[in-house]
């Protein structure tokens, strides 16, 4: 996958109420960028915007991919709710950007990529009868299937417990490797663990955190990650 | 209790209160004639009540399709387009200032003395419900959905189409339920109005007759009628929403 970096220059705005502070972020390319910050400084809204969809906020800047094409069409989303429609099957969930635009959808593949999240069991049921971490796996079977060089995630593992966090988190790493993932998380176990980059947003602006040189996702008990959580915490401690 | 039993309970209730004013009230006849006597008429006016009753039927229900794809297509167009919005909505609510009772001497002059004009009455009265459930679900269509749509590259008609619909179809059974206790208000007025045929009608010559016994089982009729067709459209709207979404639907 020839997954592309991501230059961010500049600030967001909802008429003349600012949303997003002026930020120079460069994100690099197959790798993940974790984005920490207290609530209301507009994690969400960058990823709105980098995603095209933020009709409400001016953007008083540029989002370029490295490689000067442009973005469309070559970003997936993952959000805390798994965004399944209730009167698809998982399967017909998985293969609905297709039929949103129109194409063959590909049920191979679709039964391929649910075969890799461990839902070929659960491939005919309707989302409400799967659990909140299946839920979840089929989101990013969803997402795998949109098969995207860049992929926002914005907080996709907050509602579930910590084994299934921790699970997911594995999963999640592992089958979307090569791609250019920017996270946004509320939890810094969560960056130390997935995050080749740590950037901390705030209401004046963006600061690097220094995260550990080893691949993701890093063990539960690395010693680096664990260090790097702990700074991270004393970090958003204090006040911003 | 059960529900039949219940359903049994306060059916014997009720007419045995209507059967205590008549007698304690000594109401004569023509002013309000006890149960038994209106169950009588029912039995030997049948054959009349059943030719009108027919008339008013076929009106209820080609009003309630009518109404229910002419009410399911607009929602759909003004969630569509912004400019139809702010065109036609506001004629939509104004509309809604007339009674629609007061155009069944016109809709009579426009469709007939027949079956037409009762039918445009019963469509006109159905209409806004149907169409502001719909759209009001429509429009409701929770942004991430939509956002995620746009961002697997759908266009409008597609997330029009695999989304919104989809998701507001409950709305649209809401609207249909109401519909169907609606409907046969709009067939009775237009036949009040101008008719040779119809419940309504046949109504109307009893009372003017001072046959109260067959008015009363006109419209005992007509009541039966709605509370059927109100719960066959509820028993087809939860089949429909159970089978295009497993045991979600709440509604």
């Amino acid at each position: 996958m020839n997954a592309p970096g991501l230059i961010i220059n500049g600030s967001a705005r909802i008429g003349t109420v600012p949303v997003l502070a002026p930020i120079r972020l460069e994100v690099p390319a197959g790798r993940w960028t974790c984005l920490l910050g207290p609530s209301g400084v507009g994690k969400s809204t960058l990823l709105r915007l980098i995603a095209g969809v933020a009709d409400e906020a001016t953007l008083d800047g540029q989002i370029t991919a490295t490689d000067g094409a442009p973005l469309a069409g070559r970003i997936a989303m993952m959000a805390q709710d798994p965004l399944l429609m209730p009167w698809l099957s998982i399967t017909d969930n998985v293969m609905l950007g297709s039929r949103l635009r129109g194409e063959r959808p590909d049920t191979d593949r679709a039964n391929h990529v649910l075969a890799s999240v461990g839902l070929s069991d659960h491939a005919d049921k309707r989302p409400d009868t799967l659990s909140g971490g299946q839920r979840q796996r089929a989101a990013l079977a969803r997402t795998l299937m949109e098969d995207r060089p860049i992929v926002l995630l914005d907080e996709p593992f907050s509602a579930l417990d910590a084994r299934t966090r921790l699970l997911m988190q594995e999963m999640t790493a592992d089958r979307l490797r090569g791609r250019t993932v920017i996270m946004v998380t509320h939890d810094p176990a969560e960056a130390a663990r997935l995050g080749d980059q740590i950037a901390i947003l705030t209401e004046t602006g963006i600061e690097d955190h220094p995260a550990p040189a080893s691949p993701v996702p890093r063990h539960v008990d690395d010693p680096e990650a664990l260090q790097t959580q702990g700074r991270l915490l004393a970090r958003l401690r204090e006040a911003p | 209790m059960s529900r039949n039993t219940a359903i049994f309970a306060s059916t014997f209730f009720a007419l045995a209160l209507w059967q205590a004013v008549v007698t304690l009230g000594g109401m004569p006849p023509f002013i309000l004639p006890g149960p038994l006597r209106v169950a009588e008429t029912l039995w030997t006016s049948r054959q009349i009540i059943a030719e009108n009753a027919w008339v008013t039927m076929v009106e209820v229900l080609a009003g309630l399709v009518l109404g229910g794809v002419l009410g399911g297509a607009t929602a759909i167009g003004l969630a569509a387009s912004a400019i139809a919005r702010q065109l036609v909505r506001p004629m939509l609510v104004f509309s809604q200032a007339v009674p629609v009772f007061a155009l069944a001497p016109i809709l009579t002059l426009w469709f007939g003395y027949g079956m037409g004009s009762k039918i445009v009455m019963a469509l006109l009265i159905i209409y806004f419900p149907v169409t502001s459930a719909f759209f009001d679900a429509l429009m409701r269509t929770p942004q991430p959905w939509l956002d995620m749509a746009r961002v697997m590259g759908a266009t409008p008609a597609r997330i029009m189409w695999r989304i919104q619909v989809p998701s507001a179809l409950p709305g649209f059974a809401s609207g249909l339920r109401l519909a169907a206790v609606y409907a046969p208000i709009g067939a009775i007025i237009g036949e009040w109005v101008g008719a040779s045929k119809g419940l309504g009608y046949l109504m109307l010559l009893a009372n003017g007759r001072a046959k109260t016994d067959l008015m009363f089982a006109a419209l005992i009729v007509l009541a039966v009628f709605t509370v059927l067709l109100h719960a066959a459209v509820d028993r087809a709207c939860r089949a429909t929403l159970d089978r295009t979404r497993g045991g979600e639907n709440a509604l």
